[in-house]
C-alpha cells in the first residue's frame, strides 16, 4: 500500500464512521446528543481525516461519567457488551464497551506476529493485569486465533501503584516475586514458547530463569513506554538476543500499533509504533495548539482518534508524548517514536509500575 | 580535550548505554561530559552476578591489594590517566578542571581533597589495621587465625558495596577506598556533575593491577539509586536528617548524613579564647564548609559576643573568587537554586529573632552573591540567643556557623547528635563526660580543627565491621 492509497482508505473510513455513528439507525446515544447539542452534522462537514479536528478532544470524564449504555450504538442494541476498564494511571479508570474489536485488532496484529518466533500452535502465558482489562481477553484470544492456549497470572497495578505512592517499595518487591513465583512455575513446568507481558514483568521473570532457555521463542510486550537503552537491554540481556521482543503500544481505547521488530537493532533500539489504521489514527500534535500536527522528527503529544463500528473517539489526548516519524513500507502512515509520559519533566505521574 | 563520554562500568566492562545525557559547564551551554546513563533493570541484573567481582578480588592477597593500593594514590596522584570511551587521556590538570567546571568548586580546593584522597590510599595500611583493630591480613586471606591470642574468623557481609555518591564533594570517596584492600568490590553510583573522581580512582586501580572485575560504575536516575539501596549487600548514601532516619534500622545500609559537628571551650579555657580562634575558622570553613565534619556550632560558656566578632571577621575574607585563584575558598553551587533556598532558610532564621548575622558588619555585599556564572553564599556566622534559636543547630553546605553562650555544665544535655566534637579543655572530669556522651561520634580533645579526622578511626560507622561478620568456628583438623 502506498501512503495514498493508505490516505484515501483512512478517508473513506472516517466518511462510513461519520455516517455510521450520526446516523439514528447505527449511532449511540451519546453521540446522537452530541450531535444535536453541537449544531452541526458530522456527516456534512467531516469528509477527511483532515476535518476531524473539526471535533473538540475527547474527554475522560466522558467515560467515567456517563454511562455505559449511552455508547452503546444502536446498531447493536440488545446484545450485551464487555465492558473493559483502563489502567487507571491518571486518575479513575476510564470504561469502554465493545463487542468484537478487540478480536478484530488481535486479530489484524496476529498476521504481523513472525511464525519462527510465535509458531503456530504454541501456547501462551500472559503475566500481567487481568480483571476488567481488554487485554486479558484479547490476549488469549490472539493465542487461540494462532492455534494454542493460554496461562494467565494476574497482578494488580492499581494496588502496586498505591504501594508505591506510600513508598512501601519493599511491600511492592514482595508482591512483585509473588507474581513472579507464579509465572516462574508456569513457564517452567508447561510447555510455552509465547508470552504477553510488560517491561518490568519480563526483567523480572529474566532475573530469576533463562527465559530463552525454558523454550520462550516470542515475547509480545506492551503497557509502559520504553527508553532505546531499556528495550536494548530486554532484547539482548533478558531474552539473550534468542527469543524476539515485540515492543507495541497501545490500550483499551486504541486497540494495538504495532513496530517492527526486525529492525530494532538497526535503529538502535529506538522504537516506532504505527497505530492499526485505519481502525484507529495516532497523531502529533503541538500540546499547545493541538489543531497543529508537529513536523517529522518532533516531539509532541500523542493524539488518538478511534474509528470503529463499536466505538468512535475523535482526538482523544493520550497520557504520552513521542516522536513523529515517517511512514514505512510496511506501513504507509505516520509512525510515533520513543514514546514517553507527557509532561514527564515537569509532573510526577506512576506509571509502568509493572 | 573534548567532552568525554563517561560510560558505565559492569564490573569493569565499559557499557556505553543509549540513553546519554550531557553535563554542561557550569553557568555555560558547552559539554562537560555526556554520561551514559543505567537503568535500574540492568543493575538489578547486574547485583546477581557481584560474586564473581569478589571471586577476582580474593585471588589477591590482602597485602598484594594494599600493595596496589598505594601504588594506585600515587597514580592518581600523577599520572595521565584514561577518560571516557574514546581513548582520551586525563593529566591531574585535566581532572581538576574538569571537576571544576562541573562541581563550582575552586581549583585550590580540588588540589586539597585530591592531597586528602591521595593521604587515604597512602596511609591504607594504617587504616586498615585501624579499622580491624590490628588484624592480621592473612587472617582475611585464610578465612581464620588469631587475633591477640584468640581464635578468630570473619566473614563478607556482601559480594558488594554500593554508594550513591554526592555530587559536591569528592573526598567523600575516601570512605570507599579501602574496600578494595578489604577484598570487598565496589558498586558507585556517581553524582551528576561529579562522575570525575570515581572515574578516576578506578582507573587509577586498575592501572596499579587491581582487577577491573571490583569496579562497577552506574550513572542513573532515582529509580536506579532506589534499586542499588534495595538490592545491594551494603549500601552507604548521603543524605539529610529525613534519609538518615528512613534507614536507621536496616543494617544494610549506612547512611551518612549532617554531621551537625560542634567547637566547645570549656570554663577552663574560655579566657584565653583568642588562641582557638585560627582552629574554630578552619573547622567552619575548610572544603567551603561542605563536610559533615565542619563546625556548625560553637559553644562556649561566656565571651559569645566576642568570639562571634572575631570568628565572623576572619570569616568574611573569604570572599568567591575565580575558580582558578590560588586563593579562593569557597565554592559555588552546581544547582544554582540551591543558593537561594539556604539564603532564604538563613534569612528566615534571622527573622525569627535572638539572632544576629555577625558577618554582615564585615562582608562586602549581600551573603548571596553572583560571580561568573555561578551563585556563592558567603561565609555566615551568627551569635544566636540560646539553642533554642532555629539556626543554632543547623548545617548548610557553605561556611555557616552559630555561636551559643551555655554553662559547661549544661553543654552535653544541649548539644545533641554531634559526628564530630572538638572539646577544648584540660579539665579531667569534664572530659570523662565527653567521653561517655553517647551523643558523640568523634571526639577530640584539645586544639584540633573538627575538620582534621584520621581515617584509622571509625568514621559513622566502622568499615570493616560493615563489610565482614565475626563468625564463630572450631576446627578439629584439616586436611
Amino acid at each position: 500500500m502506498t501512503a495514498d492509497e493508505a490516505k484515501a482508505q483512512l478517508d473513506e473510513r472516517v466518511r462510513e464512521m461519520m455516517a455510521w455513528h450520526f446516523s439514528e439507525e447505527t449511532g449511540c446515544p451519546f453521540w446522537l446528543d452530541w450531535k444535536k447539542s453541537a449544531g452541526w452534522d458530522p456527516r456534512e462537514e467531516v469528509k477527511t481525516y483532515e476535518d476531524i479536528v473539526k471535533f473538540p478532544h475527547f474527554q475522560d470524564e466522558w467515560l467515567r461519567d456517563e454511562k455505559n449504555e449511552r455508547f452503546v450504538p444502536n446498531a447493536f442494541k440488545g446484545r450485551p457488551f464487555n465492558v473493559f476498564e483502563t489502567g487507571g494511571t491518571t486518575g479513575l479508570p476510564k470504561q469502554r464497551v465493545g463487542w468484537d474489536d478487540y478480536k478484530h485488532d488481535y486479530e489484524q496484529f496476529s498476521h504481523q506476529l513472525s511464525d519462527e518466533f510465535f509458531p503456530k500452535g504454541g501456547n501462551w502465558i500472559m503475566v500481567g493485569p487481568t480483571g476488567p482489562r481488554r487485554l486479558r481477553l484479547a490476549v488469549e484470544h490472539l493465542a487461540n486465533f494462532r492455534g494454542g492456549s493460554c496461562y494467565h497470572v494476574d497482578c494488580d497495578p492499581r494496588w502496586v501503584k498505591k504501594v508505591i505512592a506510600r513508598k512501601a517499595f519493599e511491600e511492592a518487591e514482595r508482591y512483585q516475586a509473588h507474581v513472579m513465583e507464579q509465572a516462574v512455575e508456569i513457564i517452567k513446568h508447561r510447555d510455552i514458547q509465547c508470552i504477553f507481558t510488560t517491561p518490568r514483568l519480563l526483567a523480572s521473570i529474566g532475573e530469576r530463569i533463562s527465559i530463552a532457555g525454558h523454550g520462550i521463542k516470542g515475547c509480545f510486550c506492551g503497557g509502559t513506554s520504553m527508553t532505546p537503552e531499556y528495550v536494548r537491554f530486554l532484547q539482548e540481556e533478558v531474552l539473550e538476543d534468542k527469543a524476539q521482543f515485540v515492543p507495541t503500544y497501545g490500550n483499551t481505547l486504541m486497540g494495538l500499533a504495532v513496530s517492527i521488530p526486525e529492525e530494532l537493532k538497526a535503529n538502535n533500539y529506538s522504537v516506532t509504533y504505527y497505530a492499526p489504521q485505519p481502525r484507529a489514527v495516532l497523531r502529533i500534535v503541538d500540546p499547545e495548539k493541538t489543531e497543529i500536527t508537529k513536523e517529522y522528527g518532533e516531539y509532541g503529544r500523542v493524539e488518538l482518534t478511534t474509528l470503529t463500528h463499536e466505538f468512535f473517539m475523535p482526538r482523544f489526548l493520550e497520557r504520552d508524548e513521542a516522536i513523529r516519524r515517517k511512514p514505512h513500507a510496511k506501513y504507509a502512515w505516520d509512525g510515533v517514536g520513543d514514546v514517553r509520559p507527557f509532561g514527564a519533566l515537569t509532573g510526577k505521574v506512576i506509571e509502568g509500575v509493572y | 580535550m573534548s567532552a568525554p563520554h563517561i560510560p558505565i562500568l559492569r564490573q569493569g566492562r565499559v557499557h556505553k548505554s543509549l540513553d546519554v545525557q550531557t553535563v554542561p559547564k557550569l553557568g555555560t551551554d558547552e559539554p562537560a561530559a555526556e554520561i551514559s546513563f543505567a537503568c535500574a533493570d540492568m543493575i538489578k541484573y547486574d547485583l546477581h552476578k557481584m560474586g564473581s567481582a569478589r571471586a577476582a578480588l580474593k585471588k589477591f592477597s590482602c597485602q598484594e591489594l594494599v600493595d596496589i593500593t598505594k601504588r594506585a594514590g600515587e597514580i592518581f596522584l600523577n599520572d595521565a590517566l584514561p577518560v571516557g570511551t574514546e581513548g582520551a587521556m586525563q593529566t591531574p590538570e585535566d581532572y581538576v578542571l574538569s571537576l571544576a567546571s562541573t562541581s563550582g568548586l575552586p581549583h585550590a580546593l580540588i588540589r586539597m581533597n585530591m592531597k586528602r584522597l591521595g593521604g587515604i590510599f597512602a596511609d591504607i595500611d594504617t587504616i586498615f589495621r585501624g579499622l580491624t583493630r590490628g588484624l592480621d591480613w592473612a587472617v582475611l586471606d585464610k578465612g581464620y587465625g588469631e587475633q591477640g591470642g584468640a581464635p578468630v574468623s570473619f566473614s563478607a557481609t556482601t559480594n558488594e558495596l554500593a554508594v550513591i555518591l554526592p555530587s559536591n564533594s569528592p573526598a567523600v570517596n575516601a570512605l570507599w577506598i579501602p574496600a578494595i584492600a578489604m577484598k570487598v568490590p565496589v558498586l558507585l553510583k556517581p553524582g551528576r556533575e561529579e562522575p570525575w573522581t570515581p572515574w578516576r580512582i578506578i582507573q587509577a586501580f586498575i592501572k596499579a593491577g587491581a582487577p577491573a572485575e571490583a569496579f562497577s560504575l552506574y550513572p542513573t536516575q532515582h529509580d536506579g539509586s532506589g534499586t542499588i539501596i534495595r538490592r545491594a549487600g551494603r549500601v552507604m548514601l548521603f543524605g539529610d536528617d529525613s534519609t538518615v532516619k528512613q534507614y536507621e534500622h536496616d543494617p544494610r545500609i549506612e547512611v551518612h548524613g549532617t554531621g551537625y559537628s560542634k567547637f566547645l571551650i570549656g570554663e577552663d579555657e574560655i579566657d584565653q579564647w583568642e588562641k582557638y580562634i585560627d582552629t574554630i575558622v578552619e573547622s567552619v570553613s575548610a572544603n567551603s564548609g561542605r563536610s559533615c565534619i565542619c563546625t556548625s556550632t560553637i559553644v562556649v560558656p561566656r565571651h559569645g559576643d566576642a568570639i562571634a566578632t572575631a570568628v565572623a571577621k576572619r570569616l568574611a575574607e573569604i570572599k568567591p573568587l575565580a575558580q582558578d585563584d590560588p586563593n579562593a575558598k569557597l565554592s559555588g553551587f552546581a544547582n544554582p537554586m540551591f543558593a537561594e533556598w539556604i539564603n532564604d532558610a538563613v534569612e528566615k532564621g534571622l527573622k525569627s529573632g535572638g539572632a544576629v548575622d555577625v558577618t554582615a558588619q564585615f562582608r562586602e555585599g549581600e551573603r548571596f552573591q553572583q560571580r561568573d556564572g555561578m551563585n556563592y553564599l558567603q561565609p555566615t556566622l551568627i551569635r544566636v540567643d540560646s539553642f533554642d534559636q532555629e539556626l543554632a543547630i543547623r548545617e548548610f553546605l557553605f561556611p555557616f556557623a552559630s555561636v551559643v553562650e551555655c554553662p559547661q555544665a549544661e553543654m552535653l544535655d544541649k548539644i545533641g547528635y554531634s559526628l564530630v566534637v572538638t572539646a577544648v579543655t584540660k579539665d579531667i572530669e569534664w572530659i570523662n563526660r565527653l567521653f561517655d556522651c553517647p551523643h558523640i561520634d568523634r571526639l577530640n580533645i584539645g586544639n584540633v580543627p573538627t575538620n582534621r579526622i584520621k581515617w584509622d578511626q571509625p568514621h559513622e560507622g566502622n568499615l570493616f565491621e560493615f563489610l565482614y561478620t565475626r563468625r564463630s568456628f572450631q576446627i578439629a583438623e584439616i586436611a
